[in-house]
């Protein structure tokens, strides 16, 4: 199957389930951290000019942390989000989608430099692009993944209707698409919902908005709203 | 159970446990809550909904709860069973000696070119300019010519601090590099020893036939011990990397990989420990022109037994042995 699904089982035989991150955003969060890398070492840099000689030492001190270990302190410490992959709504966590630990966390960060061999990390984009799940040569030594932080969903409000029992002979998979089109009837406009209700006219012997109405109502009773 | 029952009944739990993952979880109330007893309920809840075929929305929902209280429940703490002192006093030197082989390896890997280019520069003064320009060449032999008041790059003590920084920077970054380049089949780690070990016996080679002895050598030795010593062994941990996508036994590549990776960074810790002590040396101890020769040579040497004697003895006693 062409995803990118991530499960796994947990000890409780629960199937977590997350979204690997592909190659673009991660390439985009990375440049975010770059921008703000830079910042921080141009503001150190005016800084410490007044230091002299003792400050280009510090700087250099600064750079290279800077350069090894900014994402392992924001990957371990900022629950696996670097600024960057914030901004972008990504996160690291070990590949049993447990936060990422310390040694992890170093380790996919020291190999970043075999991913950027020879240039612009072509090793890493193209083991992103291989694997299965997006991981480049860093994450798969220290067994880690990056994966969308998931949004909080607001529930929706769904539209307010007298619950009517489904006809019968109604299938379990019916019932579960008539609840989807109830879910979606914000996102989906109300001439697209009446031509998806128009479908099923051998069934409610109803058109348009009235055969619409009649499928919510149905919806709702499947829901648990019972008149 | 209708969907809409079984929202409202389990809500409040939900609710809850959402604001108990929002909160700190060292405020008072945290203490409210009993996670592993939550968790489990929630994990059922799950299954129940994923069961019933609930809608994705409340499935989506719960898997998120899930996964956040999963994520505080299994919190994954390193296993430090004695914490840093006992990696120091035991646990490096114990993954060293347990790779003896690769570290062998990468030592022979780093000394062989050495050698060879040290012992070749020595007798044929041409040899030098294979692996540098001549400008380099020229700031190479100024930096240790006997007739300067300072040694190493031409500088007074208040630069100290500024080298150190270019040492830690610079020094270290190789090491990193030398480790990482590893995990290409551990062609990566193989070339950074071999160029290191021609430069550096190039070097030493040069200096020598120059006649620079009195300065080169007593600058060198101190940090030496540390910084030559960890730079093998970032190689060897880079090896082990490579060891296991060439040649896996009997795991898969990827669980081959993951363990080796594990195994290197026992040594990774202490490589970068022993480079920041390196720094150290090299920018306060090895620059400064006013302590005898004889000390420095003294000291230095001091500090080869002592390294040695650290990887052949310290934990030897150790029952605990890791690996």
């Amino acid at each position: 199957m062409l995803d990118t699904t991530y499960n796994v089982e947990t000890p409780e035989g629960i199937d977590l389930r997350a979204r690997a991150a592909g190659p673009v955003p991660r390439i985009l969060a990375f440049a975010v951290d770059v921008f703000y890398r830079t910042l921080i070492l141009t503001a150190l840099g005016i800084g410490l000019a007044f230091a002299e000689t003792a400050g280009i030492g510090i700087w250099l001190v600064c750079s290279f942390l800077l350069e090894w270990f900014y994402p392992v302190f924001f990957e371990v410490l900022r629950g696996g989000q670097t600024p960057g992959k914030k901004a972008f709504g990504l996160m690291v966590v070990n590949d049993n989608l447990t936060p990422i630990s310390w040694g992890a966390s170093i380790v996919r960060n020291l190999l970043r430099f075999a991913d950027f061999l020879p240039f612009a990390y072509a090793t890493g984009v193209i083991a992103m692009t291989l694997g299965r799940h997006f991981q480049r040569l860093g994450d798969l030594a220290a067994g880690t993944l990056v994966i969308y932080r998931d949004e909080d969903k607001v529930p929706v409000a769904l539209p307010d209707t007298t619950p009517l029992p489904p006809p019968r002979n109604f299938k379990q998979q019916d019932q579960l698409a008539l609840i989807s089109l109830l879910e979606r009837h914000e996102d989906l406009s109300e001439a697209r919902q009446q031509e998806l209700a128009n479908l099923l006219e051998p069934v409610t012997e109803k058109r348009d908005s009235a055969a619409l109405e009649y499928l919510r109502s149905v919806g709702s009773w499947l829901l648990g709203g019972r008149g | 159970m209708r969907q809409r029952d079984f929202e409202n009944r389990y809500r409040d739990s939900w609710a809850q446990l959402e604001a108990w993952l929002k909160s700190d979880s060292k405020s008072t109330q945290a203490s409210a809550l009993d996670l592993p007893v939550v968790y489990r309920e929630l994990c059922q809840q799950l299954a129940v909904a994923k069961e019933r075929q609930y809608t994705s929305r409340l499935i989506d929902h719960l898997n998120k709860l899930v996964t956040a209280a999963h994520h505080r429940v299994y919190r994954q703490q390193t296993l430090r069973r004695k914490g840093w002192l006992h990696y120091l006093l035991a646990g490096f030197p114990q993954a060293v000696r347990a790779n003896g082989r690769v570290v062998l390896l990468a030592t022979a890997l780093f000394l062989l070119p050495a050698l060879v280019m040290g012992i070749g520069t020595y007798n044929n003064d041409a040899l030098i300019y294979a692996v540098m320009s001549p400008g380099d060449v020229l700031s190479l032999e100024s930096m240790y010519d006997p007739g300067n008041r300072v040694l190493g790059r031409e500088r007074g003590s208040d630069t100290d601090l500024a080298m150190f920084g270019f040492y830690i920077k610079n020094n270290i970054g190789i090491a990193f590099r030398t480790f990482a380049g590893g995990i290409l089949f551990g062609l990566g780690s193989i070339f950074f020893l071999v160029f290191n070990g021609l430069f550096i016996g190039a070097a030493f080679g040069h200096i020598t036939r120059v006649g620079f002895v009195s300065t080169f050598y007593p600058f060198v030795i101190s940090h030496g011990a540390f910084e030559l010593t960890a730079i093998v062994l970032a190689g060897a941990a880079g090896l082990l990397l490579g060891r296991s996508l060439v040649d896996p036994g009997q795991h898969r590549r990827s669980v081959a990989l993951r363990l080796a990776s594990v195994e290197a960074m026992k040594i990774m810790y202490g490589t970068f420990l022993m480079l920041v002590i390196a720094a150290f040396l090299e920018a306060f101890w090895s620059s400064s022109a006013t302590t005898p020769i004889t000390i420095k040579l003294g000291f230095g040497a001091l500090l080869w037994l002592l390294v040695f004697a650290y990887f052949a003895l310290a934990g030897r006693g150790d029952s605990s042995h890791a690996s």
